[in-house]
Parts: C-alpha cells; structure tokens; sequence
C-alpha cells in the first residue's frame, strides 16, 4: 500500500487541483458546448426552412452558407471567430462551432422534411388540413424521429470538438488536461491524465447517445417502419 | 483607379487589407506545402480508415459474440471521445511504448485520424452487410454462382448502393479533421496558415485562403455524396 501511494500517479491523484482543474474545465466545456447546441438548433432551424421553400432569394443564401461553412474544418472557424473577428477565448469557441453546426443542423431538417413523402401532403391537404396544421401533425412528427439520431450525433460532435477551444487558450477540459500535464509531466501521470479526460468525454457522450435511443425508441413506436 | 483604391479604408487598413493580401500572395508556397501535407495525412489517412473500417464492419457483422462485442466497444469509445485526445495520446503514449523510436507528427495524424474515422467506417460498413438480406446469397449460390461470384455480381453491388453515400461523407469529415494536427505542430494546411498569419498578423487574408484550400478538397466529395444519395433513393 505504502509503495503504491508513493507512486507519481497516486501524488497526483491526492492532489486537490487535479480534481478542481478537470471540474472547471468540464464545466467551461459543458456551456460551450451547450450554449453551441441551443444557438446551432435555432439558426440551423431557420436555415434548414429557408433552404426547404425553395424560394428563389432566401433558399439560395441558405444553400450558399450550408455548402461553404460545412466544408470548412470548425477548428478554422474557431480560429478565424478568435484572431479574425477578435473575441474572447470562449465566445469564439462557440461562435465558431454555433457556424459549423448550423449548417449540419440545416442539413439534417431539410432531409427529415425531404423523407416525408409527398404523398403524405397531398393526402393531408386533400382532408382539409391548412399548411400549418398538415406540418405540425402529419410531416414534423414524421420527421422529428428521422431528425433524432443525426441531430444527437451531431450534439455529441460539438462536445467533442469543444476541445479544439484549446487551440486558442480557453479552460475547457482539454486545455485544463495539458496545463495538469505540464505540471505532472511524467509519461505515467501524463497517459493518467488523458485517461481520466476521456473517460469524463466518454461518459458524457455516452449517456448522451443513450437519451436519444430511448427517445427515438419511444417516439417511433407505433409508427411502424418509420425510424427503425 | 489606384486614387480610388486609396480612399476605401477597408482596404488599405484593418484585417483585410491590400498590403496583408500581397504579403500571403508573396508566400503562397507555405499554403501550398501546408495543402500537400493535408492531402498526404488525409489520402494515407483515409487508407488507415478504410482497412480498419472494412475489417471492424465485418466482425462487427458476425455471428460471433467475441469480436462483435470487441467492435461495440472500440466504436462507442471512438465516437465518443474527442480526435484531439486520441492524437494527444499517440502523441505521448507512443514515444513510451517504443523508446527510442522518432515518430514523426505526420505518422501521428495519419494514425490518429485512421482509427477516429475506422471506428465511424466499420459502422457504415456493417449497415452495408446487414442492409442485404441472408436470401440474397442463398438465392445467388442455389443458382450456381460460386461464392466469390455471388459477392461480386449481387451482394457488394447491393451493399455498395448503401455504403457508398456516407462512406464519402467520412472522407469528407477526415480531410476536416486533418486540420487538428495543427495543434501539435502538424505542417498541415491549417498549421501553416496559423504559423503563418500569427507572424505578422496577416489573420484574415491566411484564413480565407486556408478555407479556400479545404474547400476545393471537400465540396467535390460533398457533391459525390449528395449524387450518391440521389441515386440510392431512386433504385
């Protein structure tokens, strides 16, 4: 016992900044990433309907930020939110991934709405249902449950690509980890600690992921084929 | 004309201005060298990805429950767990495990990205076996194909029409992903633009060809996917 607590390992894990570093960095992380996902949901929304009219104007500016920003690496638009556009560490971190997210966002409602046949439209309009009410109770909860799993997945993608804020010096996990590692800079301590972040990643995703099994596991029931 | 140009503010001061334009005119060979290297990372990357997917999908696919559950846990730890962490762990972990042995942070990147893309391939990969019906090879062996037959004219062709569409949508994830090589001093085209512009503050002009660079890379596949897609509906 005694040989082991000697160990640089057990030094570091009695260490209470270990476990107030990683804490406040899991916390920054969780309200990039959350305040990226309630943004992205909005904005992606907006973009996703616009480009679904088809309108000439509106659905061309939407198609035209859709195909651009989703070929760019979020790391660039994180960077470009910093050094570019001058903001502090954390708002460029979720401005850069609210950018990024809304595009996928867009792209994930417009094909749920696409999946819904035409047919489904024609039969609700023909029953006497406005535009209004044929949207909100035959086309959205058709497609809400194909929107569930590439929406979460996408969720889960902005938790982990929170961490790129490291590159530009905002204390989110990933950043905490690398300044413990500087501190406990032996290759046992340093493996420790990446262990221990991913875990905590891991965790979080990973529960995450779960929710939305359920969720959509739930919603699809009784719908038939629709979402399996 | 230049008397016009000289009373537009924008363009003779500020993060876009003329003069940073022609400083990262005059050193277009960085970005150049930084784009080879994103393009090697992503295209041995890719190869990385594609054979860890294949062989992942398809024990993945199988009856077995050893290698099935093997997988499991090798897809829900990758998806899970950020690209940054991964490289940060090649980047320190390896060194440990083979003392002595110089690895270069290109050989990082490509072996950080393969297994991060790998784990997302092999589940596209196993969609792509579990989408063609057991009949199918049945029906092709009970008509006289031979096994590598029946693979090559019903079921890869069938199987293909699935895979093909998100397969592509992973190279285009992968080139992106390249770019976090970056943050451990990787060469890519993301680092040299950053190297670049942080010298002398040149960030606007840098960023916007570095996003050009990746454009150009991504938007072909991004259409190749939507083409797929369509084409996958339609049959």
């Amino acid at each position: 016992m005694s040989a082991l607590s000697a160990t640089p390992v057990m030094e570091m894990l009695r260490d209470p900044v270990f476990y107030i570093g990683l804490g406040n960095g899991l916390l920054l992380t969780l309200q990039i990433a959350t305040l990226s996902i309630v943004f992205s949901s909005i904005f992606g929304t907006v973009l996703g309907a616009m480009r679904y009219t088809g309108k000439p104007v509106i659905s061309h500016i939407a198609a035209i930020y859709i195909e651009v920003v989703r070929n760019l690496p979020t790391l660039l638009l994180i960077l470009a939110s910093y050094f570019v556009l001058g903001m502090a560490p954390v708002w460029a971190a979720t401005v850069g991934l609210t950018i990024y997210t809304s595009a996928i966002i867009a792209e994930v409602i417009r094909g749920g709405l696409n999946a819904v046949s035409t047919g489904q439209w024609e039969a609700a309009r023909s029953q006497g249902f406005s535009f209004l009410k044929t949207m909100g109770y035959i086309v959205l909860p058709q497609a809400v449950v194909k929107m569930i799993p590439p929406i979460v997945s996408q969720f889960v993608t902005v938790i982990k690509d929170s961490s790129f804020a490291m590159a530009i010096a905002a204390y989110e996990l990933m950043y905490k980890g690398t300044i413990l590692a500087a501190k406990y800079w032996r290759p046992s301590q340093i493996i420790t600690i990446y262990v221990v972040i991913s875990l905590i990643y891991f965790v979080v995703n990973f529960s995450i992921s779960m929710l939305a099994r359920r969720l959509q596991k739930k919603l699809s029931a009784g719908r038939g084929a629709i979402g399996d | 004309m230049p008397d016009l140009l000289s009373h537009i503010a924008f363009l003779q001061e500020g993060p876009f201005s003329i003069p940073r334009w022609q400083a990262v005119f005059q050193n277009i060979d960085l970005l150049w060298a930084g784009l080879l290297t994103t393009l090697l990372v992503a295209s041995l990357g890719l190869v990385v990805a594609l054979a860890l997917g294949t062989v992942l999908g398809v024990m993945s696919a199988s009856h077995w429950r050893v290698p099935r559950a093997f997988t499991r846990a090798y897809v829900e730890f990758f998806q899970n767990t950020p690209l940054l962490i991964q490289v940060f762990m090649l980047y320190n972990a390896l060194p440990i495990l083979f003392p002595g042995l110089f690895i270069p942070v290109l050989v990082i990147g490509i072996l950080g990205v393969g297994v991060y893309h790998g784990a997302y391939i092999s589940e596209v990969v196993r969609a792509g076996i579990q989408s063609i019906g057991r009949g199918q090879l049945e029906a092709a062996l009970s008509q006289g194909f031979t096994y590598v037959g029946a693979m090559r004219w019903v079921i890869i062709p069938q199987a293909m029409r699935v895979v093909l569409p998100p397969l592509t949508n992973q190279a285009v994830n992968l080139i992106k992903n390249t770019s976090v090589i970056a943050i451990i001093a990787g060469g890519d085209l993301m680092y040299a633009g950053d190297s670049f512009a942080g010298r002398y503050g040149h960030y606007g002009p840098t960023y916007v060809l570095v996003g050009l660079g990746y454009f150009v890379l991504c938007f072909p596949l991004a259409m190749l996917t939507r083409r797929l897609e369509e084409r996958a509906r339609v049959l």
